[in-house]
C-alpha cells in the first residue's frame, strides 16, 4: 500500500490504520525529525552524485589560491550572482601573503554550469555541476581562464583545492562508512542477539559477558589497536573495509541487546505460543511473528549507531590510523589541522567538522523521532 | 513414533476417551541465586493428574489461581515439555493413540491439526501485525491445507461459522472488541477442523454478556463439528452452564472429578465444598458465610500429605502422613479425600 508522506487523506480512524500508517502518522508529527530525515537524504544524495555536485574535482590544485579564504558572494545587475574576486598580495613589511579583493576576478556563479570534465561512478562521462563559475558569462573567456575565475566557498587548502568540492566528494566514503558499517553490524547484532535470546541458558549468559566485557572497553584505544593492526601497505578499499570492520565489531552490542531483550520477552507472548501450538516453524515465529513485532526497534537502533561509525571513522582517519591521503575523507582533510597554526591562520580548514556536526545532528533527530514513532501503540 | 491402543493405559473399552492423560507431571525448578544456579527444588505445578477427556465431551478444569490448570493443558498441548508421564491421543478417531509427551517436534507438526488452543486473552494472543485473514488462513498455510481461492474460500466460511463478517479479513485485530477478537482467536483453532480444543480461561477476559454468547458459540460449535473442549475456568457458573464432568485441581492435582450436576449437588472433597460454597450466590436469600478459606498453596512448598490439609477442617494425622489418591467414590465420581463421603 503506499502511503504519501504528507498527501491529506479522507480523515481514517485509527481503527483502520495498520501498524506501519500508524507508525508514520505519529512520526509525521515529529517536524524536526521529518526535516532531519529529508537533509539526510539530501546529504545522500549529494555524497551518491558527489562529482556532479562539487563544482571543482578532489584533487585540482589551483597555485595561485593556496589557503585562500571562503570568497564572499555578491549580485549586481551586469554580472547577476557572482563571486567576489581574491588575488594573493604580498604584505610588503611582514612579507605574509594574504588576499585582497580583486573586481577583475569577480567570477558570475550559475547553476548546471559548464565545467572540468568528470566520470559519474567511472562511468558516466559529464562536464556539468551542480553550481560553479559559469564561463559562459564571462566575456572574453579564454582557455586556461578557470584557473583566474574561481569561486572557493569554503576556501583553500594548502594546494589551492577547493574545501566544499573535497567536503562534498569526501562524504562518498565517510556517510557510507556509517551505513556499511551499520548493516555489517546489524547482521552482528540480529544474528548474535536473535541466538542469545532464543537458546537462552547457558548461551545466553556466555554472550551476554562477552558483550560486556566489549562494552567495558573504552572505545578509543579499542579502536587505535583494531586498527593500527592494519597492514599499512593495504590499498584504499582494503583499509575502507577494515575500518568499517572495526567499528562495527565494537558496535553490534547494543543492538544485540535489543534483540536478546525483545525475543526473550516476545517468545512467551501468546501470539507466538499460538503460533507454534499451530504448528509454525521457528523460523517462521522468529521472521513472521516475533521480527516484526520490533523491525522498528532494530531501525531505531541502527540509526543512532550510525552517527558513532562516522564519527570513528573521522577520528581514525584524523589520527592517521584509519584512511590516508590520497583518499578523501572528511577525517583525511582534518588531518591538515593537525597543526594549530594552520587552523589560527586558516579557520575554514575546520569546515568538514561542521559538516560532520551537521550529519550526526540529522541522525539523531531523526532517530529520536523514529523511536517515539517506533511503538505506536504505546500511547495514542 | 508409537502408537499405542486402548489396553496401553488402562482406558475404557466401551468408551474410548480422544484423550487419555496419565499421571501427568511438570515441574519448574526452583534456582539458587548467584553464578552458579544450581537446582534447589522444584514447583510441582502439576503431580501426577491423570483423567480421560471423552469423545464429544465439555471437561471443565477449575481451581484457585495458581493451582496449575494452565501448566495442564499446556503441557498436554505440548507448548511446555513433559517433567513426566502421558496423553494418549486418539487424532484420527480409530483407536489409534499417540502420546504427546515423547513426539517430537517434527512429529508434533501434523497433530497440531487436530489439537487446537483458544486462549485467554484476545488482545494478545492476536499478532497485531497481521490482517484477520491472515491470522485466520495462518494454520491452512502452514499445513498446506489449502491455497488461493479455496483459502479465502475456508477463511470466509469459518468467519462467518464464528458470527464475523467475511469483509472484516482485511481489518487488524486492534479494530475488534474483545468479544470480536475472541470470536477470531475461535476462528483460528477451528479453522482446520481439530477433533480437540483446549480453552484455557477463554471468557474470563469478556464482559457477562459477552461471555454468554461466547460460550454459546462454543457450545454450538462443539455440536456442530464434533468437538471436545478441555474447558479451564474461574466462573463455576459457567461450568455449570457448558460442562459435561469437571475436574477440580488443588495445588497441581485433581481432587476430585464427577459429572457436573453431580459435583455441584454431592461435592465430597473439602476443597471442592470451599470453592462451591465461596463462589457468588446470585441469589441473596441463600448467601452463606464463605469458611475461612485459608492461605493459598504454595506450589513449591507443599506439606508432605495432603495438600488441603493446613486449611481442612476435617484434617487428621492420616492425612498429614500419606497422601491420598484419586479413587471412585461413586458412580463416576472420582475424589481425593478417603475421609469424606464414604
Ligand atoms: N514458567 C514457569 N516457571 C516457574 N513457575 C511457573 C511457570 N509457569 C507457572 N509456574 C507456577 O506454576 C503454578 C501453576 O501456574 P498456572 O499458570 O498453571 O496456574 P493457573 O491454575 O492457570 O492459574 P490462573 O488461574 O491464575 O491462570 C504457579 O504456582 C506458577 O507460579
Ligand atoms: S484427605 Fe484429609 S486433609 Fe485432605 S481433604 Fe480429605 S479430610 Fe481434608
Ligand atoms: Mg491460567
Amino acid at each position: 500500500m503506499t502511503f504519501r508522506l504528507f498527501a491529506r487523506r479522507p480523515a481514517l480512524t485509527y481503527d483502520m490504520l495498520n501498524q506501519r500508517q500508524l507508525t508514520l502518522l505519529k512520526f509525521r508529527k515529529h517536524k524536526l525529525a521529518v526535516a532531519a530525515g529529508f537533509l539526510l537524504a539530501g546529504l545522500y544524495v549529494m555524497a551518491i552524485f558527489s562529482p556532479f555536485f562539487a563544482p571543482y574535482g578532489k584533487y585540482e590544485r589551483n597555485l595561485d589560491y593556496i589557503y585562500c579564504p571562503p570568497q564572499k558572494l555578491g549580485f549586481n545587475w551586469e554580472k547577476g550572482l557572482y563571486a567576489r574576486g581574491l588575488k594573493r598580495a604580498v604584505d610588503p613589511v611582514t612579507l605574509n601573503s594574504r588576499y585582497v579583493d580583486a573586481p577583475e576576478n569577480d567570477a558570475p556563479l550559475g547553476f548546471f554550469v559548464k565545467g572540468k570534465p568528470y566520470r559519474l561512478w567511472g562511468i558516466i562521462p559529464s562536464e556539468r555541476h551542480f553550481f560553479g563559475v559559469d564561463p559562459e558569462r564571462i566575456p572574453d573567456f579564454r582557455p586556461g581562464d578557470e584557473a583566474r575565475y574561481v569561486y572557493f566557498l569554503a576556501g583553500a587548502d594548502k594546494f589551492g583545492c577547493d574545501i566544499w568540492s573535497r567536503i562534498v566528494q569526501g562524504s562518498t566514503i565517510s556517510l557510507s562508512v556509517g551505513l556499511v558499517g551499520v548493516f555489517l553490524s546489524f547482521l552482528f547484532g540480529v544474528v548474535i542477539g536473535g541466538i542469545s535470546g532464543y537458546c537462552g541458558g547457558a548461551v545466553d549468559t556466555a554472550i551476554q559477558r562477552v558483550i560486556e566485557i566489549i562494552n567495558s572497553f573504552p572505545q578509543l584505544p579499542m579502536w587505535l589497536a583494531l586498527a593500527a593492526a592494519v597492514p599499512s601497505d593495504w590499498g584504499p578499499l582494503e583499509t575502507y573495509f577494515a575500518i568499517t570492520v572495526t567499528l562495527s565489531l565494537l558496535s553490534w552490542t547494543g543492538l544485540a541487546r535489543v534483540v536478546r531483550g525483545k525475543i526473550l520477552s516476545l517468545r512467551e507472548e501468546d501470539y507466538a505460543v499460538a503460533a507454534r501450538l499451530l504448528g509454525a516453524s521457528h523460523p517462521r515465529i522468529l521472521f513472521r511473528h516475533l521480527l516484526p513485532a520490533f523491525a522498528s526497534h532494530i531501525i531505531v537502533t541502527l540509526t543512532l549507531t550510525v552517527p558513532g561509525m562516522i564519527l570513528g571513522e573521522t577520528s581514525l582517519s584524523f589520527l592517521g590510523l584509519g584512511l590516508r591521503p590520497p583518499v578523501v575523507s572528511w577525517g583525511v582533510m582534518l588531518q591538515d589541522c593537525m597543526n594549530v597554526k594552520a587552523v589560527i591562520d586558516y579557520p575554514w580548514l575546520l569546515a568538514p567538522v561542521l559538516m560532520l556536526v551537521f550529519a550526526v545532528l540529522c541522525f539523531n533527530f531523526l532517530g529520536d523521532g523514529l523511536r517515539d514513532a517506533a511503538d505506536p501503540y504505546a500511547s495514542k | 513414533m508409537n502408537i499405542y491402543n486402548i489396553n496401553d493405559f488402562n482406558g475404557s473399552a466401551a468408551n474410548p476417551p480422544l484423550l487419555a492423560v496419565r499421571d501427568l507431571c511438570k515441574y519448574f525448578p526452583i534456582r539458587s541465586q548467584g553464578l552458579i544456579r544450581r537446582r534447589i527444588g522444584d514447583v510441582k505445578a502439576v503431580d501426577h493428574v491423570s483423567f480421560d477427556l471423552r469423545r464429544n465431551e465439555t471437561l471443565g478444569l477449575v481451581g484457585e489461581s495458581g493451582c496449575g490448570k494452565s501448566t495442564t493443558v499446556r503441557t498436554i498441548l505440548r507448548a511446555l515439555d513433559f517433567t513426566s508421564g502421558h496423553a494418549y491421543f486418539d487424532p484420527e478417531g480409530d483407536g489409534r493413540y499417540i502420546d504427546f509427551g515423547e513426539l517430537t517436534a517434527r512429529e508434533l507438526v501434523p497433530l497440531r491439526r487436530a489439537a487446537q488452543m483458544i486462549f485467554q486473552d484476545p488482545f494478545s494472543s492476536l499478532n497485531p501485525r497481521m490482517t484477520v485473514g491472515g491470522i485466520v488462513a495462518e494454520p491452512l498455510v502452514i499445513h498446506g491445507l489449502a491455497r488461493g481461492k479455496a483459502l479465502e474460500k475456508r477463511v470466509d466460511e469459518i468467519l462467518v461459522k464464528v458470527g464475523l463478517r467475511p469483509e472484516y479479513k482485511t481489518r487488524y485485530p486492534h479494530a475488534f472488541s474483545g468479544g470480536q477478537r475472541q470470536r477470531i482467536g475461535i476462528a483460528r483453532a477451528l479453522v482446520m477442523n481439530p477433533k480437540f480444543v483446549v480453552a484455557d480461561e477463554a471468557v474470563s477476559a469478556l464482559d457477562v454478556s459477552v461471555q454468554a454468547q461466547v460460550i454459546n458459540l462454543l457450545d454450538d460449535l462443539k455440536r456442530e463439528m464434533g468437538l471436545s473442549y478441555i474447558f479451564v475456568a474461574h466462573d463455576l457458573g459457567v461450568v455449570r452452564h457448558i460442562c459435561d464432568r469437571v475436574a477440580v485441581m488443588y495445588a497441581g492435582r485433581i481432587v476430585e472429578l464427577a459429572p457436573t450436576e453431580e459435583l455441584f449437588e454431592r461435592p465430597l472433597h473439602p476443597y471442592t465444598r470451599l470453592l462451591l460454597g465461596s463462589a457468588p450466590i446470585p441469589d441473596p436469600d441463600r448467601r452463606t458465610l464463605p469458611p475461612n478459606p485459608g492461605e493459598v498453596a504454595d506450589a513449591g512448598n507443599l506439606p508432605a500429605g495432603c495438600a488441603f490439609a493446613p486449611r481442612c477442617p476435617h484434617a487428621t494425622a492420616a492425612c498429614r502422613a500419606e497422601r491420598p489418591e484419586l479413587r471412585p467414590a461413586g458412580t463416576d465420581h472420582l475424589s481425593a479425600c478417603p475421609r469424606m463421603g464414604e
